[in-house]
């Protein structure tokens, strides 16, 4: 994830996340904790590669948690929420988002370094044109 | 700053050769470092007369009126100088040049210049006005009313000159300054000047001419005295408001145990006097802190104490040793403190003040103060002796001293912490025997001539028998403020937003 130019279409090598909620009391929770937004301050996201960068990260995950079972990372970009966007959005936006008490079940798509990685390395050992 | 010399009773009463005699003596002019003055290793002795009662009483006051302007306060330790005439200082310095005249011999002839011409500068106007009726008093016109106000005007300013004058030079002799000897110097030239000039104008226009204009003459007498009021202006600019910005910033150990002060000092020049100036301030810094720290009276036994100190510290090389025993140490004072707190206390329980009624009515078994005084000293003497001698006090309080101040607390109604106050926390020592202190040689020892002027970064030690105090200077910077103005609607915030939900 290079510096984004503005007015550029964003592209990245995304993964499919599926977190089932998990019930605990009145809250269905997902077990990890987000960060970022484009009403906070991107200088100081440790996980963002561009520091402009002002989207979603997933910035904790709690162990055991649903988010864990689901192979969701630290340092995730969360890229969009059951189809919604989550690459502009405030901080507040996102939360609702995935914590909308009608879902049982939250689809992300994210994208990290290391998928990126992969996929260059991948394509580099593959056939060229 | 000191602006007066000290012009010493003692090189009068005593006697002593010009050569010993260094203290209260009028300054040496900067160019004119003598060579007696001056030893070998550029050190002058400052030598104290041992039996004069070095502090008068008056000097004393006065120094603890004014205690933070130090150097204004310090006192002649020679002690009991007559009055110093103003016009005697002024031209002392012209009379330095002629250095071959006796001591005596030019005091009195600077004394006789000084009176000579303190009254020419008061009789000057008076002349002015009074010659012309004199010399030709048919021709003169006679005075209207404005001519007559102008009397009063000149009988009223010579008189505030005349108070002037005697506030600003009439006063005790302290040290002087070789600085302010030329300011008065210049001083002194510039009024005979203008003095002189006024004469010669007065001779030539109006007294060969015959000026009959007698209110011109009169308004001519009232501008000589309104100009000598703003030469007397120019003094106190001179010699007291420059002296006070202070210039120098010195800073005063002492050898034994390393107490430091700091004094601020104006512009000085001739170390020598600058000297004394310090040697004041250093007697005073040195005897307003602890008497426990000082060799006092036990001199020797104090100095034998610590060169054991010395030599047991030396043996016990550990620091654990030296670390146990200051804990010690200062337990035992802690715990004697306590002790002297609680059996004062109660003693001053023991005693009550009798109004007048009951005195009337029960005569038998009153005590006057220094009865009631007597009666509970025993019962804290003990508490009282165990902490001074742990504090290493008990040599500065004798107990007649203690008995006296414990009358006096009585007799002020002081509680038993006021009493005390002067032995837990103590004071200038000052206090206690004067004479010990002051009655002893000093030397001052620099690297740089002893007649040259304060610098900064200069360092001398005053150096006395038991103990030296080694002073260093430092110029006090220069300071440059620039303003800047800030609209206080200018202070605007905004949040930096770092925030973290888990969901």
């Amino acid at each position: 994830m290079s510096h984004h130019i503005p007015g550029q279409p964003v592209t990245a090598v995304v993964q499919r996340v599926e977190i089932q909620k998990l019930r605990q009391g009145d809250n269905l929770i997902l077990g990890f904790s987000i960060g970022g937004g484009i009403d906070q301050e991107p200088e100081h996201n440790p996980f963002s590669e561009d520091k402009t960068d002002k989207g979603i990260y997933v910035t904790r995950i709690t162990p055991g948690g649903p988010a864990e079972k689901a192979d969701l990372r630290i340092g995730d970009k969360i890229m969009q929420v059951n189809g919604w966007d989550m690459t502009v959005v405030t901080h507040d936006q996102a939360r609702k988002r995935l914590t909308n008490k009608k879902e049982g079940v939250v689809r992300l798509l994210v994208t990290r370094k290391s998928l990126e990685e992969a996929v260059k390395h991948s394509m580099g050992n593959g056939p060229k044109q | 700053m000191d602006t007066e010399s000290t012009y010493s009773g003692y090189s009068y009463y005593s006697g002593r050769s010009r050569g010993s005699h260094r203290h209260g003596e009028r300054s040496r002019d900067r160019h004119k470092s003598r060579s007696k003055d001056s030893r070998s290793e550029k050190s002058v002795t400052i030598n104290t007369p041992p039996a004069e009662p070095l502090l008068g009483d008056s000097a004393v006051r006065g120094e603890q009126v004014q205690d933070d302007n130090w150097g204004e306060t310090t006192t002649a330790v020679t002690g009991t100088s007559e009055h110093s005439l103003s016009q005697e200082d002024i031209v002392r310095i012209t009379k330095d040049l002629e250095d071959s005249v006796g001591l005596d011999c030019r005091r009195y002839f600077t004394l006789t210049l000084a009176v000579i011409m303190g009254l020419l500068v008061f009789l000057t106007p008076l002349a002015f006005l009074v010659l012309p009726h004199l010399l030709w008093p048919e021709k003169l016109q006679s005075c209207g009313t404005a001519c007559e106000g102008l009397f009063i005007s000149v009988a009223f300013k010579l008189l505030i000159l005349l108070l002037a004058v005697w506030a600003l030079f009439f006063r005790p002799p302290r040290a002087g300054l070789p600085r302010v000897f030329v300011f008065r110097a210049l001083l002194a030239v510039l009024v005979l000047l203008f003095v002189v000039s006024y004469w010669l104008f007065y001779g030539v226009r109006i007294l060969d001419s015959q000026d009959e204009n007698y209110q011109g003459i009169v308004q001519y007498a009232v501008s000589l005295v309104d100009a000598l009021l703003f030469i007397h202006y120019l003094a106190i600019v001179l010699l007291e408001l420059r002296q006070l910005q202070p210039c120098f910033s010195v800073c005063v150990t002492r050898s034994t145990d390393g107490e430091s002060r700091h004094y601020n000092l104006g512009h000085l020049r001739v170390m020598k006097e600058h000297a004394r100036e310090v040697f004041r301030a250093k007697l005073k810094a040195y005897l307003l802190d602890s008497p426990g720290n000082n060799a006092a009276a036990g001199l020797a036994h104090s100095q034998s104490r610590a060169m054991i100190a010395a030599a047991a510290r030396r043996r016990d090389t550990s620091h654990n040793e030296l670390y146990y025993e200051d804990a010690e140490h200062e337990r035992r004072v802690r715990k004697r403190r306590a002790r002297l707190v609680v059996a004062v206390e109660e003693a001053f329980t023991h005693i009550k003040r009798m109004q007048e009624e009951e005195q009337k009515k029960a005569p038998g078994d009153v005590m006057d103060p220094r009865e009631a005084a007597q009666a509970i000293f025993p019962s804290m003497a003990r508490a009282l002796q165990k902490y001074l001698r742990t504090t290493k006090q008990q040599h500065c309080h004798s107990m007649e001293s203690i008995q006296q101040h414990l009358a006096f607390c009585i007799t002020n109604n002081m509680t038993p912490k006021a009493f005390l106050e002067s032995y837990l926390t103590p004071g200038p020592t000052l206090q206690y025997s004067r004479d010990h202190w002051l009655a002893r040689q000093w030397t001052l020892i620099s690297e740089a001539s002893v007649t040259s002027g304060l610098k900064d970064g200069s360092v001398f030690v005053l150096k006395c028998v038991d103990f030296s105090l080694v002073v260093t200077s430092k110029k006090i910077p220069y300071i440059q403020m620039s303003e800047e103005y800030i609209d206080p609607k200018s202070h605007k915030f905004v949040l930096r937003l770092q925030s973290e939900t888990s969901v």
